[in-house]
């Protein structure tokens, strides 16, 4: 079945996403996270410009996914607080589009892939009201941008593992946000998949778009990002790639456990 | 309207009240919770019970769905503190709260309309002599009028928050991004779930309760791929195995709840065997055409690695077959002959040729 998109009305443009340079697009402060007293973040303080394309590295219960998560206000913190455009999280929900891990949800849920990628307009929506039309065709023409508007009327538990990652990236794409918030999108797609993404994620900052994202491939970090932050618990490192990229810090982050070398 | 088909009536709309609810509960993996909760309502009648003395009392039902989100907690805080997994947590909350009802029972009103039997499997057939008069007008039975208020408040319920339930357990955290407080979804929920408990528990029974809230929705998972239709399916199939079940309970003269909960399983197996996509009959189908088509593609693969080549003439025989592919000769002669059928295969006496059709095949194989 072939379905055929009417002009999508699309959400009214905002304010440009950085109205001047002072306001960071994400600014974490003594952020201090824990799970029954034992800290998993410790006193953090991050500030995230607009416009960047931002990977959080760090190994395994380092804290990365909670960081993110605090960032979208899903964990309390103990201490610190996180800010988006200078306000609370709370009044900015509309400038933050989230893609989860994609083994955070049940794929076998009865719904249809166009139908998961209106739910990224459900926020804009609101309590009660209903999507129409016009979630259909934002729906439909961000499937498009991932390749995947073929699939729109397929069951969910069909798809692969990279076509789920691509209806989860259209879901948050359907959003129109300032700020996209990804926790490894890259795990577990294929090589086709991961080039599809890293270009959708360009394609997102040179809309001037500030692009987070939760990532485990060393390998790939200083080609596919242009800002870092290492995370262990502590922040270690944070800044522009070439400064903070660097054997050192790595080797600090990692407990002197990593065999990657920086590429430059 | 004569007694039975107010019986069937009732039955039918306690059934598609039930049924409501229940889909969310089997997609958010709770359905045991319908079980605890059926058990625990128990509970608060009997302290509503012990408090007012009036088994008519508004405050019993009120007693039992506190008791019932009660359970909720009570589940939830045990396996936060993760020393106990949510399906022992249940196990260990809901046989408390019962038998300290039924303790309660036997020792303060032993002599009281309130017997463990009934809690059971309820008692459907004198359902329609509990009547409602207001002002010397008969409104109809109790259990009627509760069911019916209860099915309206499920409809309201699910109508006013399909989207919001929907992302709520489909993607939680999504739904917390958006602001829509999952947590308090969850709550309203199973409000919702302990209100409708009580209201068929008291006319049917918890075993029936249960299999009304988790059969039907369970079926109509198999049958279909959509969230709305799975309601509308599920409230279809639970109002059939309420009315076939007492149709069957009234031919066999056997009990009316055990007949309709027989026929919830019943409609399960049967979609379970035959639904059209993910039953088990259509599913071993699928899986024996593609044994063939991979049989078939194994053999087009290997005549043509072999075409051309100096053992052509043996690899390529119907005899090589059974040594070279380790199939049994009967399993070879089948894909031979399904081979030749579909025009992959050509025969000319001890010789197997590759048809055009074939080498296409053969090309592809492995290729997607």
């Amino acid at each position: 079945m072939m379905y055929q998109p009417h002009q999508p009305h699309q959400p009214p443009p905002r304010p440009p996403a950085a109205p001047h340079a002072a306001v960071p697009a994400i600014a974490v402060s003594d952020l201090t996270v824990a799970y029954h007293e034992q800290p998993v973040l410790w006193d953090i303080d991050l500030h995230v410009p607009a416009g960047v394309l931002l990977a959080i590295v760090g190994p395994n219960g380092a804290g990365k996914t909670t960081l993110m998560k605090a960032m979208l206000g899903l964990v309390k913190p103990a201490a610190g607080q996180v800010a988006i455009f200078g306000g609370p999280y709370r009044q900015q929900r509309q400038r933050v589009g989230y893609v989860p891990q994609r083994g955070s949800v049940d794929w076998d849920f009865p719904t249809s892939v166009l139908d998961v990628v209106m739910m990224g307009r459900y926020g804009a929506l609101g309590w009660f009201r209903r999507p129409g039309r016009n979630e259909r065709d934002l729906a439909f023409t961000a499937l498009q941008q991932v390749n995947m508007e073929a699939y729109a009327a397929r069951q969910i538990s069909q798809l692969s593992g990279g076509q789920q990652q691509r209806v989860f990236l259209a879901r948050a794409l359907v959003q129109a946000a300032d700020i996209y918030l990804m926790d490894e999108p890259f795990q577990g797609v294929d090589a086709v998949t991961e080039h599809a993404i890293i270009e959708l994620l360009r394609e997102l900052r040179a809309q001037g778009k500030t692009v987070v994202v939760v990532h485990h491939d060393l390998q790939t970090v200083p080609e596919y990002f242009d800002w870092v932050t290492l995370l262990n618990v502590r922040r270690i490192a944070h800044g522009p790639m070439a400064e903070v990229f660097t054997e050192a810090n790595l080797s600090h982050t990692y407990g002197g456990r990593t065999a990657a070398v920086p590429r430059r | 309207m004569t007694s039975q088909q107010e019986v069937q009536l009732i039955a039918a709309v306690i059934a598609a009240a039930c049924a409501l609810p229940g889909v969310f509960l089997v997609l958010r993996r709770m359905a045991m919770m319908s079980d605890a909760i059926s058990h625990t309502v128990l509970f608060g009648i009997v302290v509503g019970f012990l408090l007012t003395r009036d088994l008519g009392s508004p405050l019993l039902f009120l007693g039992a769905v506190l008791t019932g989100v009660l359970t909720v907690s009570l589940v939830e805080l045990l396996n936060q503190t993760r020393l106990v997994k949510q399906d022992a947590a249940i196990g260990l909350v809901f046989p408390v709260l019962f038998s300290i009802a039924v303790i309660l029972i036997s020792r303060f009103a032993g002599n009281v309309h309130l017997d463990t039997d009934a809690v059971l499997l309820g008692e459907l057939a004198y359902a329609p002599f509990d009547r409602v008069v207001w002002q010397g007008i008969d409104l109809g039975p109790r259990a009627l009028l509760v069911g019916s208020g209860v099915l309206l408040l499920n409809l309201g319920f699910i109508g006013l928050l399909y989207k919001e339930l929907k992302l709520a357990t489909f993607d939680p955290a999504l739904a917390a991004t958006f602001g829509f407080l999952p947590v308090l979804l969850h709550y309203s929920l199973m409000t919702i779930v302990s209100v409708t408990a009580v209201a068929a528990f008291d006319a049917v029974g918890s075993i029936l309760v249960i299999a009304l809230m988790i059969a039907p929705p369970a079926t109509a998972y198999l049958l279909t791929e959509r969230l709305s239709t799975m309601l509308w399916l599920s409230v279809l199939l639970g109002v059939a195995s309420a009315l076939v079940g007492y149709w069957l309970a009234w031919a066999l003269d056997v009990s009316i709840a055990g007949s309709m909960a027989t026929m919830t399983g019943v409609l399960f197996a049967g979609a379970f065997l035959f639904a059209p996509e993910r039953g088990i009959v259509a599913t071993a189908r699928r899986r024996t055409r593609q044994r063939w088509a991979f049989a078939q593609q194994m053999l087009a693969v290997h005549l043509h690695n072999h075409a051309g080549s100096s053992d052509e003439a043996e690899e390529c025989s119907p005899a090589a077959l059974h040594g070279h592919l380790r199939w049994s000769p009967d399993f070879a002669a089948q894909v031979l002959q399904r081979a030749e059928r579909n025009g992959i295969v050509r025969r000319e006496a001890e010789r197997l040729w590759l048809t055009e059709q074939g080498c296409r095949l053969a090309q592809t194989a492995g290729a997607g």
